[in-house]
């Protein structure tokens, strides 16, 4: 049996940790709707841009396609771009994505592909060098800014194009949590590069006119698509962590507090064993007598 | 019937309004869509978006860097990486 001392200690010490919860609660819950209010806002642009893609890709391909969008026709070496948050305390949000990503990392190395990370946020570091300590290529850094946006995804976008430029990967895949809500964010991956030919849902052959021509401006939009997407996975990102951190310290609050009414209720028990032990050795000795 | 006029930029839809025309600083030389433009794609340099709401008003200018100007048949929808105003 703990003593009164130490059960007190104890109790003091989760209720500050609690407090440390329930703080960290309500700063997400704040921080969660304007993180969804920004993702929902990405929305139009991104899919207008992909409507954009769609009616020209299905137009631009064959021999005259740019790299971007039919790659460099082979497909041995491929980076995972994996996005994770910089910060923890936001459950198993971060284990999740690298689950995904290592996932992927064994099927195309059982393939007898050869696997690169290019890694986005700080929390996928440590876990991911554990089990691929060599294929860790490129890191990119989001945690001095506080809310990632579109200067980042095009710091990214342009690292990326311009190492596929140099030949340094064939293909990339990009994997992200995605916010459903709450309580759901799933790992996604998707590929990157070469941009995935949409499915031509190009019913109206109305004839579009292009200034300057096709193959221009798909070659201004792909880097642009790539850009966007990364920006919709930062964003995505951002509503995750919230969410997840949100739902982790809720529980986390709950938990503290039933562990700080079980130990209070020891507390109070020890408290009249010490008592009554007492009150028994006092009578005791005064029968003695 | 008045063209519709859409622009988007990766943070927000900007506008989404009815307008008489729209004058785009597209990327080899400006040109005004009025309702029943042929379908354009066009780039855009950076530049003033000139926006008449009504024949004969005083534009209003938008600033925009870097996009896309789309025609199709639900009129202007303007993809813009950045807006100034």
């Amino acid at each position: 049996m703990a003593s009164l001392k130490e059960l007190k200690g104890r109790i003091n010490s989760v209720k500050s940790t609690q407090k440390i919860t329930k703080a960290k609660q309500m700063v997400a819950a704040a921080k969660l709707r304007r993180a969804q209010a920004a993702a929902e806002a990405g929305r139009p642009y991104a899919l207008r841009l992909g409507k954009v893609m769609a009616s020209l890709a299905g137009k631009v391909s064959g021999e005259g396609a740019p790299k971007l969008l039919a790659g460099n026709g082979s497909g041995e070496r491929h980076l995972l771009v994996v996005v994770n948050t910089d910060k923890g305390l936001c459950g198993g949000l971060n284990s999740n994505v690298v689950k995904e990503a290592k996932a992927r990392a064994r099927e195309l190395i059982a393939a007898g592909k050869k696997v690169e990370f290019y890694l986005v946020g700080r929390k996928g570091r440590a876990p991911i060098r554990r089990d691929f300590p060599q294929s860790i290529g490129h890191q990119f850094d989001t945690s001095e800014v506080r809310t990632p946006g579109f200067v980042e995804a095009e710091a990214i976008a342009g690292e990326l194009i311009d190492l596929f430029a140099q030949g340094k990967f064939d293909i990339a895949h990009l994997i992200y949590p995605v916010f459903k809500s709450a309580l759901v964010q799933d790992p996604v991956t998707q590929q990157l590069i070469p941009v995935p030919a949409p499915e031509v849902a190009d019913t109206s052959a109305a004839a579009v006119e292009y200034e300057p021509d096709e193959e221009e401006i798909l070659a201004e939009l792909l880097p642009r698509f790539i850009k966007t997407q990364l920006f919709t996975a930062l964003l995505e990102r951002e509503a995750s962590e919230q969410g997840a951190s949100m739902t982790a310290m809720d529980n986390a609050t709950r938990n503290a507090g039933e562990l700080i009414d079980k130990l209070t209720i020891q507390y109070n028990r020890s408290r009249q064993a010490a008592i009554t032990t007492e009150l028994i050795e006092i009578i005791a000795g005064a029968e003695a007598l | 019937m008045a063209l519709h006029f859409e622009l988007v930029t990766p943070a927000r839809l900007v506008r989404s309004e009815d307008v008489h025309m729209v004058t785009v600083p597209g990327g080899e030389g400006d040109f005004g869509v009025l309702e029943g433009h042929a379908p354009v794609m066009s780039t855009i340099r950076d530049g003033a978006l000139l926006v008449y709401k009504t024949e004969g008003a005083v534009p209003e200018e938008i600033q925009i860097q870097g996009g896309f100007a789309e025609v199709g048949e639900n009129g202007l929808t303007v993809l813009a990486e950045q807006v100034e105003g």
